[in-house]
């Protein structure tokens, strides 16, 4: 059995919990006093030692991703903090930062210093009030502490931080289109290269990291890398926010090592809603092909999960239950990737339109045996033939619920959707209307 | 422009403000546009053109960033945004249910607001809350765990002009003007109200605690 390790989560049921008193009563902002002594070379090299890698999906090293910026010419260098959490069943950063804002601003302080940033951005989705509430006040209160502005702990170093509010747009959780989104701009991914460590945020050199990922760092400067390689896997180190969702028995946010599987949390969730059956599930979102029953013994780092024909992603496990209707859960995400669609690139434009068309036919009954390989087809023409990945993500779960549960398409086609939909909500009720499409 | 000069006085203030946050001024166009939603509860032909002035773009420019972003209105929005989210872990857990109601209840569909302007309804994407599905969001603050009956008894409140409670947040949602404010990036001095940690939050770290497991230091 793993054990569940809260570092990130440790302060979270503190009475205040978000603000600047709380945090410091339990040791907040030791790290950066230790980290202000240190070289910032020396900063860089331990994160590369630590193994930690990227929490916000793609997993890549996060001190190799600091160590590419070129050598400092004398103009500015940013750091700005992914916070545009929205991939569907990705719910970690906002509780996290409701409740622990200034672990954050920390962290954006650490990694300021370390890769010569003094100005750094939290990009925030814009559809979280109580978030950004926070999250200013923290700010706010870490100037008048000294933790941010000019000679920090008279260390010569200054660092200003803005929090930044987007509009609503799935996209912008893309690096480059979230340089756009902030240089005031519609977010559309970016071609690469240049990547933003060349140039990124008004061209100048630029580190983009996950909430989860900067707020690691204090951990890891105040307790030592060893203490943070003693977690997790042999290429997958440390802790990580796993977020169950759906239908299981108590859903939420369980702070655990990279690497434990979801059995292992399951039983710590209550097991699933009512024990009824485990059907399928996302192990990093919407974005990442489906998992099965098969896959309960799977440990959840980034190796395993990929050789089982997944990703580890942002560890978003959306569980669903033998009631549910796959065909119906793939219709709706893939409306999603069509809403979200940024429309630059033609095959994520157009294909995830058609195949909202051909998904909602079947779930509809109005489908033919055409349609399924017609699905394959498309997921096929979108498949790494976009600027970014958000093409790809919209056909992980069309093809790899296909690969799982063809039988179910099929007989969607034979006679429309077999489910009660009612079976799965988590509360009663008569079906009346014929569900309209999603707008 | 048609504002009063007290209006544009605020608004060149606030704008001010809002530039100095950043190093290059077209940055501030985003928080720029929802201040102007703050005064106008849409983004207006006079916020355009207050936008466009404040950071140096064509009106053209600064509508083709604004028509990118859902959370820009074209119209003028209701006093409260009611969004019900429908993607498919929310629309699975009961959310297409809870939508059906809402909209009969209303009497508006997607992206229309009721009659006495009290209400803009929304199918909204998933909203970083999926351990509480199914989720509702009024003006950009959380309900959780939804039935039929709690969104109906949310959007009557509305409809009545009683004050609604996020089920984690602030004490009571404010208008979309206010927060479109507080989005703009100015502090209302609400960030200490708090309606408890919501028990997803506190998960694992419940059995953590039950179980005495620490991190090893």
């Amino acid at each position: 059995m793993t054990d569940l390790t809260p570092v990130l989560s440790a302060t979270w049921d503190a009475k205040e919990s978000w603000t600047l008193d709380t945090y410091t009563d339990h040791g907040g902002y030791g790290a950066l006093k230790k980290a202000l002594g240190m070289a910032p070379g020396d900063l860089i090299q331990a994160v590369k030692d630590s193994g930690l890698r990227g929490r916000g999906g793609a997993g890549f090293p996060t001190g190799m991703k600091w160590g590419f910026l070129p050598p400092d010419d004398g103009g500015p260098r940013y750091l700005v903090v992914n916070a545009d959490e929205s991939e569907p069943g990705t719910c970690k950063d906002i509780p996290f930062m409701l409740s622990a804002p200034h672990n954050l601003i920390e962290g954006v302080a650490i990694t300021s210093f370390a890769i010569g940033c003094n100005h750094a951005f939290i990009y925030l989705r814009g559809e979280v009030t109580h978030v950004y509430r926070r999250l200013l006040q923290a700010v706010r209160e870490a100037y008048e502490a000294g933790h941010l502005g000019k000679d920090i702990h008279g260390s010569g170093f200054d660092l200003d931080v803005t929090v930044h509010a987007g509009a609503g747009a799935y996209i912008c959780g893309e690096e480059t289109a979230l340089l756009d989104s902030l240089e005031g701009r519609r977010g559309q991914p970016r071609l690469k290269p240049p990547f933003p460590a060349v140039a990124g945020l008004y061209a100048r050199p630029t580190v983009v990291n996950n909430v989860e990922s900067v707020s690691s760092v204090p951990a890891i400067v105040e307790r030592g890398v060893e203490w943070f390689t003693s977690m997790g896997t042999e290429r997958s180190k440390g802790m990580g926010l796993f977020s169950l969702s759906g239908h299981v028995e108590r859903p939420g946010q369980y702070e655990a090592p990279l690497g434990i599987t979801l059995r292992e949390l399951l039983e710590m969730a209550g097991g699933m809603r009512g024990g009824k059956k485990l059907k399928f599930w996302t192990p990093g979102g919407s974005s990442t092909p489906i998992f099965t029953d098969e896959h309960l013994d799977t440990p959840l780092d980034y190796e395993s999960v990929g050789a089982a024909g997944s990703m580890l992603g942002t560890r978003a496990l959306q569980i669903f239950d033998e009631t549910t209707c796959v065909v119906r859960a793939v219709t709706r995400w893939t409306e999603f990737y069509k809403h979200e669609s940024c429309g630059k690139c033609t095959p994520c434009r157009e294909g995830t339109y058609w195949l909202t068309q051909i998904l909602k036919r079947l779930e509809a009954g109005r489908g033919t045996e055409a349609d399924i390989q017609q699905l394959l087809d498309t997921c096929d023409s979108i498949l790494g033939r976009s600027f970014c990945a958000l093409g790809d993500g919209a056909t992980s779960s069309i093809s790899s619920a296909i690969k799982y549960f063809r039988e179910e398409f099929d007989a969607h086609v034979e006679g429309g959707c077999p489910f009660d939909h009612a079976a799965s909500a988590l509360f009663a009720y008569e079906p009346k209307a014929i569900e309209e499409a999603h707008a | 422009m048609t504002y009063t000069p007290e209006t544009l006085a605020q608004l060149e203030a606030d704008a001010a403000d809002i530039v100095s946050r950043y190093p290059v001024k077209r940055s501030a166009l985003l928080p720029l546009l929802h201040l102007v939603q703050s005064v106008d509860g849409y983004v207006s032909p006079d916020g355009i053109a207050f936008c466009a002035k404040t950071v140096e773009l064509t009106s053209a420019e600064v509508s083709a960033v604004a028509t990118f972003y859902t959370q820009y209105k074209r119209r003028p929005n209701g006093e409260y945004q009611v969004g019900v989210c429908t993607t498919a872990l929310c629309a699975i857990m009961g959310g297409d249910e809870i939508w059906r109601q809402v909209s009969e209840k209303a009497g508006v569909g997607h992206d229309e607001t009721t009659a006495d302007g009290k209400i803009t309804l929304e199918r909204i994407e998933c909203n970083a809350a999926c351990d509480y599905a199914p989720v509702m969001m009024v003006n950009w603050e959380f309900f959780d765990n939804m039935t039929p009956d709690r969104a109906l008894r949310v959007v009557d409140d509305i409809l009545e002009g009683r004050d609604v409670k996020p089920t984690r947040g602030s004490h009571k949602v404010g208008t979309f003007k206010e927060t479109e404010r507080v989005l703009a990036g100015f502090e209302d001095g609400r960030a200490n109200e708090d309606q408890g940690v919501g028990d997803p939050t506190l998960a694992g770290l419940k059995v953590a605690r039950e179980q005495g497991w620490e991190e090893k230091r």
